[in-house]
């Protein structure tokens, strides 16, 4: 199938703002699913709140617009009661790790089979440019006029200490990394999280002088490096971009079925 | 494998938001922004069919149509 047959061309244009990354990742994960020739009943997409979330409407696969922070709990009961579905759950960076951030490292903990994708523009886009727990200091927001002191989250070493079995980075000016790691994340069998440094030029970009959208993708390119390059040890600043993390471990709707044939034996 | 050759660039115009990413990172300068804010293939000829603008586009509104 070719990519415009996953999507719901009549909710095209989409209302994210003018070079917005979000329709980047959008673009990306079509290809992977294109890539897998997944029919689009067989995938099982999952969103709570923010402009991350609106990626739910656009696709169309079985798809549920859900409440903020929680996509990762509707899932976790999807994925329960129909465990040869695939689960895909685009999150924001508040939405995953705000008001989700709970819900985040316990469907990490329980490694349960679903894709979790971190939208990353370190704001809350859709209410107007609050710093979010993945701003970082410095960072001018709304919110924070003078400078953000609050420190950030690292998406990576967060899943991996919270149990998630894999895990990558990359960003929007990679975009053939962002299919290969999708693809990759929903083959695998088990929690995974794909962090997607995305731009937001309206408020991120604006408030903190990056420039217009080709120039904060630009920037993307210059900031990260992949993993153990020799850059890296350069310039430890550096923001390293692959799969950190690819592990086989228990997988929890296995381990429930396991459960429920041992109590059927009475 | 042969080269693609590049039979038209398909861009929807009520789709193109005119964020610019494509022209920026055509790495044969093919696309071009017109009076509208809309991308266009200035330059067709010098395409080589990589399909980034396809894969960047943030709006879903380039498909490169090979033949």
């Amino acid at each position: 199938m070719a990519v415009k047959d996953y999507i719901r061309e009549r909710f095209f244009p989409h209302l994210w703002c003018p070079g917005c990354g979000h329709g980047i990742v959008l673009n990306g994960l079509l290809r992977a699913i294109e890539k897998l020739g997944l029919s689009k009943n067989e995938i099982v997409m999952v969103t709570g709140i923010g402009c991350s979330a609106r990626i739910a409407g656009y696709v169309d696969f079985h798809t549920l617009h859900t409440i903020h922070g929680r996509a990762l709990a509707f899932a976790t009961g999807v994925k329960l009661s129909r465990p040869e579905l695939k689960v895909i759950v685009p999150m924001g960076d508040g939405d995953a790790l705000a008001i989700g951030g709970n819900h985040f490292i316990h469907a990490a903990r329980r490694n349960i089979d679903m894709t979790a994708i971190v939208m990353n523009n370190r704001i809350y886009g859709m209410t107007g440019g609050q710093f979010s727990p993945l701003s970082g200091c410095g960072v001018i927001a709304t919110t924070s006029p003078y400078a953000n002191i609050d420190n950030d989250f690292d998406v990576v070493e967060l899943s991996k200490a919270a149990g998630a079995t894999f895990v990558a980075r990359t960003t929007t000016y990679h975009v053939k990394e962002i299919s290969d790691f999708i693809r990759k994340a929903i083959l695998h069998e088990g929690f995974s999280v794909v962090e997607i440094l995305t731009q937001c030029p309206t408020y991120f970009g604006r408030k903190n002088k990056e420039g217009e959208a080709a120039d904060m993708l630009r920037r993307y390119k210059e900031i990260t490096t992949p993993i153990g390059s020799d850059a890296k040890k350069e310039n430890p600043d550096l923001i390293e971009r692959g799969i950190f993390l690819q592990k086989e471990n228990p997988e929890y709707c296995s381990e429930y079925n396991a459960i429920i044939q041992q109590a059927m034996k009475g | 494998m042969a080269k693609p050759k590049l039979k038209q660039h398909l861009i929807k115009r009520s789709w193109c938001k005119g964020c610019g990413i494509c022209v920026e990172f055509c790495p044969k300068h093919v696309l071009e922004l017109d009076a509208l804010d809309k991308a266009i293939a200035a330059r067709p000829e010098d395409c080589i069919c990589c399909r980034l603008c396809e894969l960047r586009c943030p709006d879903l509104a380039i498909e490169i149509e090979t033949e």
